[in-house]
């Protein structure tokens, strides 16, 4: 989640309260997050939200110092630092700092043919899972399960979500989650609808509307968009077989990088190089 | 080698060194002493070592969860959850403490055990009549708590159940007789928890009962599976409280609406303390899905529930037990509350609300806390049921110890992320137990290990239960402290779901001192459940001291202690400590100067005790 989806222009607001388009999406998230906090106390504290916000800003332009020579607007970084901020639960301030590290430094680190190829929170918190589960969890239960707070969520990310030209992705992930659920009912003897519960949770909200939709780790093509969501969706269902609790985070960890690469190959396949262009047909 | 390359190395270098961070952290803040020592080094290095003895004193119960209706078999070991529980009493005076345990299948008997002036016990429910409690319809044991309810000197039972709760008045120490007088007890209540507590001052005790799954739920012939919580974290479909007031002693009274305590969160512990020193006792819950609650008491008048005014009431989390202890020597309770954590899974932490001052709320001081558990090294529970408070070492500073386990089945499974699935979905999910994946035996947070935390006496705790021979991983639910052969030191009694309870003795250095007080109140109600004890001393380095502590009418998950208050008093120059204060319910205090140590005293409430306002 560190970028937020690409927006057209603006929002069907008046011309004169138009969002910047760099800020849509850290003032949708911010938005999202006052209103559950206020409404349903979802953060264990302000301090820790704070600390993932700051050392996200702090890494970022500190790394984009040192490595490009200037600093960089505050705007991804806000994004990934809050998103580290609502998705860790732990009982300590240090993993907060850390997952908003490793986060902002798999952008400058993990790059392929100039790009990242990782949402930085998804790879921050699959991280963190990996390496300090004793001490780190993720947000799983919480804006208190009511059924208006769910509803207005999606349909405010949806919204935004069709402005932006990107619904496609989440929309085609939430019809493959539960076509998917609906096959994992013939393997496990639950209910449909135990399998197709956590959608219902405020986890998924934030992975489907956001940290799936991040223009800078996902797909160009809107068809290839679809089709790789829909392997993400068939991932999560293998590991989800497996019992396992953060399958979701864990699918787009292992998918996204290898739908990137396999795009840039099919695109230097089928697209001449730039030197190439130069060079007249005879 | 370029420039850009060098760069590049170095963030990377970088990068790869974050991975090592919580390593480096786990290192150096590692509070667990995991080696297990013998006795002689384990006296020498914390003052004390313990060691499981239920066979040797004749402890032999083994609790047997119940059964539950068809709908709800799939998840059984959630719903029969709970009902090993452990309470301590001087049933029939004779100077030494016996505890109750209750079972909960069906035709399976409770367990009273008499302790013997050698230190062992006899079990002897069915002698005294209080045996045979788990029948259905009447109900299922969940747990007992002990006090004089007629002020005739003898202790009496009381009995919360999935069920019928039902009284017992003790006649004199032979036997126990249904209480006949009038009372407004439900005929069923789901109850995991109940305390005695004399909220008007009246000098009789008077009974808070929780309610757990709601009162019109029968989990042996259930008419709807719509019964589970409506939201995992604030969940407003529990079981109904009740408050029952004494009247002389003849009957009970639901006085529950009038004194403002209608509340269906889903309660599973509750105690009581005079919080903030008014003379009357006060309320703190420990809710499952939902907010710790603190309700301070108007001079017996109404409660009023302060909790989100104290800080205590803001982030819901899964609490199972609630214990008021000084922690830090400061005359003050702290409130230490457990919840769950799963490594990598959930992280709620174990809540340890520490008074920071106070606030005034329309007119009324409320105090205020702040949750220090992480930096007092409390924090980190598993499934932790009760968190109790004793001094094991008597070396001045109270310890805690925490129960820890949910359900222990097939070894190397786990139910997590099937509960995963539905407890973060939407209401109309998680409240049908129909939607609830089936356990098929699979392990939910089992085999977890209970944690002796030992307080250094500057704030901080160190585990070492392995340590000290106090090592336990079985599903624990409750704990209390008892004095076995009445030697100065406080022992354990651990019950644990559908198996054996666990009594551990405890040998303590002896070079620490202790004292012990009992207290009998006479126009405070004669158990002195509510009055508070602070003992000031000063130790072998000339340090001033003062410890407080309550007469507790219920305490933890399922748990009532010793009503016999104990102080460790660590190495002493003077063979007295200084003052016992004591202040009785209803505001009134004696002192007492110059009172010796290594000894217990009986103390009467004086009739020139005065009010210290």
């Amino acid at each position: 989640m560190s970028s937020s989806p690409t927006p057209s222009p603006n929002l069907m607001l008046p011309a004169g309260l138009a969002l910047p388009k760099s800020l849509i999406g850290p003032v949708l998230i911010t938005t999202l997050l006052i209103g559950a906090h206020l409404s349903f106390g979802i953060l264990d504290g302000y301090q820790k939200l704070l600390l993932a916000v700051i050392t996200s800003i702090v890494m970022e332009n500190l790394l984009h110092k040192y490595t490009k020579g200037s600093f960089k607007g505050i705007s991804s970084a806000y994004v990934s630092g809050i998103s580290a901020g609502i998705l860790i639960r732990s009982a300590y301030f240090w993993p907060f700092a850390l997952t908003a590290m490793i986060s902002i430094a798999s952008k400058y680190v993990l790059r392929y043919k100039g790009r990242h190829l990782w949402n930085p929170t998804n790879f921050g918190v699959a991280m963190m899972l990996l390496i300090a589960a004793d001490s780190t969890a993720v947000l799983s239960i919480q804006w208190g399960n009511h059924m208006w707070a769910m509803v207005i969520i999606w349909l405010v990310g949806i919204f935004t979500l069709m402005k932006v030209g990107r619904f496609n992705i989440t929309g085609t992930y939430l019809a493959a989650f539960v076509f998917f659920a609906w096959i994992r009912t013939y393997f496990t003897g639950d209910t449909f609808l135990t399998e197709v519960a956590p959608l219902t949770g405020p986890m998924y909200q934030l992975f489907a509307l956001f940290m799936m939709t991040d223009p800078k780790t996902t797909v160009k093509n809107p068809w290839a968009q679809s089709a790789v969501v829909v392997v993400i969706a068939f991932v999560e269902m293998l590991l989800r077989l497996g019992e396992v609790v953060y399958a979701p985070f864990y699918a787009l960890f292992i998918v996204g990088p290898i739908a990137l690469v396999i795009e840039d190959w099919w695109q230097s396949r089928s697209q001449p190089v730039s030197g190439a262009e130069a060079v007249p047909h005879t | 080698m370029k420039p850009s390359t060098l760069k590049y190395g170095s963030v990377a270098l970088m990068f790869v060194a974050l991975f090592f961070v919580p390593e480096l952290i786990r290192q150096f803040t590692d509070q667990t002493d995991r080696a297990q020592a013998s006795a002689e080094e384990s006296l020498e290095r914390y003052g004390f070592f313990m060691e499981e003895v239920s066979q040797e004193l004749g402890v032999t119960f083994v609790h047997q969860r119940c059964d539950v209706d068809d709908p709800l078999k799939h998840i059984q070991p959630q719903i029969a959850a709970m009902g090993a529980s452990v309470s301590v009493a001087d049933v029939n005076n004779d100077g030494y403490q016996d505890f109750y345990v209750t079972n909960s299948a069906f035709g399976e008997p409770n367990h009273l055990y008499i302790q013997q002036s050698d230190g062992t016990f006899e079990e002897q429910a069915s002698i005294y009549g209080v045996a045979d409690l788990n029948q259905y319809p009447k109900g299922s044991s969940m747990g007992s708590i002990w006090a004089d309810v007629n002020n005739d000197g003898w202790e009496d039972l009381f009995v919360y159940r999935y069920g019928k709760p039902v009284l017992f008045v003790n006649q004199k120490g032979q036997k126990f007789e249904p209480f006949e007088g009038a009372t407004q007890f439900p005929d069923w209540v789901n109850s995991n928890s109940a305390v005695w507590l004399d909220y008007n001052a009246d000098g009789y005790v008077d009974l808070f009962l929780t309610g757990y799954f709601k009162e019109d739920v029968d989990i042996w012939d259930l008419d709807d599976t719509r019964m589970m919580p409506d939201s995992y974290e604030f969940a407003t479909n529990g079981g109904k409280n009740y408050l029952f007031r004494n009247d002389g002693g003849r009957g009970f009274t639901d006085v529950t609406q009038e004194m403002g305590l209608d509340n269906r969160k889903w309660t599973l512990a509750v105690t009581s303390v005079d919080i903030n020193g008014s003379g009357f006792p006060d309320l703190i819950l420990a809710n499952d899905y939902g907010v710790d609650e603190l309700f301070l008491n108007e001079k017996g008048k109404r409660f009023v529930d302060m909790g989100p005014a104290s800080s205590m009431g803001d982030i819901p989390k899964s609490g199972m037990s609630i214990t008021a202890a000084d922690f830090y020597n400061q005359g003050d309770f702290a409130l230490y509350v457990t919840n769950i954590s799963e490594a990598g899974v959930l992280m709620q932490g174990n809540n340890l609300w520490v008074p920071t001052g106070s606030t005034t709320i329309d007119g009324i001081e409320v105090p205020t806390y702040a949750n220090t558990a992480t930096s007092a090294g409390v924090e980190q529970g598993e499934w932790a049921y009760s968190g109790a408070v004793t001094d094991l070492n008597n070396n001045g500073t109270l310890d805690l110890y925490i129960a820890n386990g949910f359900y222990s089945a097939t070894p190397n499974t786990d139910y997590w992320y099937d509960y995963t699935k539905v407890v973060g979905a939407n209401s109309q999910v998680i409240i049908n137990a129909s939607n609830w994946p089936a356990m098929k035996e699979r392990t939910f947070s089992g085999y977890q290990q209970n944690r002796l935390m030992l307080n250094d006496g500057s704030g901080r705790f160190r585990e070492v239960s392995s340590a000290v021979g106090a090592a336990l991983d079985k599903d624990s639910r409750a704990v209390a402290f008892l004095d076995i052969r009445n030697d100065g030191t406080m022992d354990m009694v651990v019950a644990n779901q559908h198996a054996p309870v666990s009594v551990f003795k405890n040998q303590v250095n002896q070079d620490h001192a202790w004292i012990q007080i009992s207290l009998e109140g006479t126009q405070a109600n004669r158990s002195a459940i509510g009055a508070s004890v602070t003992v000031e001393w000063t130790d072998a380095q000339g340090q001033a001291q003062r410890q407080k502590q309550s007469v507790s009418g219920g305490e933890a998950f399922s748990s009532q202690s010793s009503r016999v208050l104990h102080f460790g008093l660590g190495v002493m120059d003077s063979d007295t400590v200084e003052n016992v204060t004591i202040h009785w319910p209803g505001g009134k205090r004696d002192i007492y100067e110059a009172v010796p140590h290594n000894q217990k005293h009986t103390l009467q409430e004086s009739t020139s005790a005065r009010f210290d306002n």
